[in-house]
């Protein structure tokens, strides 16, 4: 995976602009930093390149003994939400120095990531897009079972990674070659064209790509 | 909505656009681009529909061509819109006309608004 620079924000909702050609472009609008850098990670120290870098700010109350120690080093108050960015190269950056949107510009592809929603135990139709069963044609009460899930005497067991019911959704997802149609660094907000995963005020993290 | 979204939508709508009703009969002046040229297209009818959503608004414009009945929706808040003139205001009893769609001739008329000076 290539190692890139990237920032946190917050996503706000979805809206949509006119382009340049009269066109209706469906965008998400994420309210993302200003980052500050709280570490730097280095090879010869932690093994490898890292930006550490914060996002949300909170009161200092809420931060506990250990937190507030590693966030006065970076003197920038206390932050909801730390992340790492992996890099080749850490030359030229210093702790406290905020990242803010101006690093994408518009036309740019980014990679989005974000927690998505949580949709609980769900059957196969839904989270892996089986067809289910006839509604009728003598099908009884299982309209929405997988059917088959495997063989008879060989193997006498059923596959790993079988696709079935189960907790869908709530994991980490990340969509790549999203466009940003527009960067307004003085409200601190990016536009990427499309979706983004997770809910609205849900923590995601853009990178360049 | 979201103060931030808001902020969004509104710097993008256009106030010069009147507010269509059902039952209006407008003339839609549109910018076409061909190549190099740009030139204006009017296109008049009917509304049989008007759509409410921040600046996504539309409204639907039919009108009968050749004794083909045609529908357009047109973005409220669209750039390629040059203008509108409401052409006269319409006497109907309800929001969504498409019952015009079944009907043609003398029938489809729709009675104008007296409006009193």
């Amino acid at each position: 995976m290539a190692k890139t620079l990237g920032i946190l924000g917050r996503k706000v909702g979805m809206t949509r602009i006119f382009g340049n050609d009269g066109s209706v472009v469906p965008v998400t609008v994420i309210d993302a930093g200003p980052c500050p850098i709280m570490q730097i990670k280095k090879t010869d120290k932690e093994g490898y390149n890292a930006l550490q870098v914060a996002y949300g700010t909170i009161p200092d109350r809420k931060s506990n003994k250990p937190m507030l120690g590693h966030q006065a080093k970076a003197g920038k108050g206390s932050f909801r939400h730390q992340r790492e960015f992996p890099l080749e190269s850490v030359e030229g950056y210093e702790i406290g120095q905020e990242l803010t949107v101006d690093i994408f510009k518009p036309g740019e592809k980014v990679k989005v990531t974000g927690q998505s929603r949580g949709k609980g135990f769900q059957g196969v139709m839904k989270r892996h897009n089986f067809r289910g069963k006839p509604a009728s044609h003598g099908v009884e009460k299982v309209h929405r079972s997988p059917g088959s899930i495997g063989s008879n005497t060989e193997p006498s067991r059923v596959f790993k990674g079988k696709k079935m019911g189960g907790h869908m959704g709530d994991r980490r997802v990340t969509i790549m070659n999203v466009e940003v149609v527009d960067v307004r660094p003085e409200d601190n907000l990016i536009l990427v064209k499309g979706q983004v995963p997770g809910a609205a005020n849900g923590l995601v993290m853009i990178r360049k790509s | 909505m979201n103060a931030i979204l808001k902020n969004i939508e509104a710097e993008q709508m256009r106030v010069d656009i009147p507010m269509v009703k059902a039952g209006d009969t407008v003339k839609v002046h549109l910018r076409i681009i061909e190549g190099e040229k740009e030139r204006i297209q009017v296109f008049q009818g009917v509304v049989i529909r008007v759509h409410r959503g921040g600046v996504g608004s539309t409204f639907t414009v039919r009108k009968v061509s050749d004794g083909v009945g045609v529908e357009r929706v047109f973005p409220f808040h669209s750039p390629y819109i040059e203008r509108v003139d409401v052409v006269s205001e319409g006497k109907v009893r309800r929001s969504r006309l498409y019952y015009l769609r079944e009907l043609k001739g003398k029938a489809s008329r729709i009675k104008s608004k007296q409006i009193w000076e």
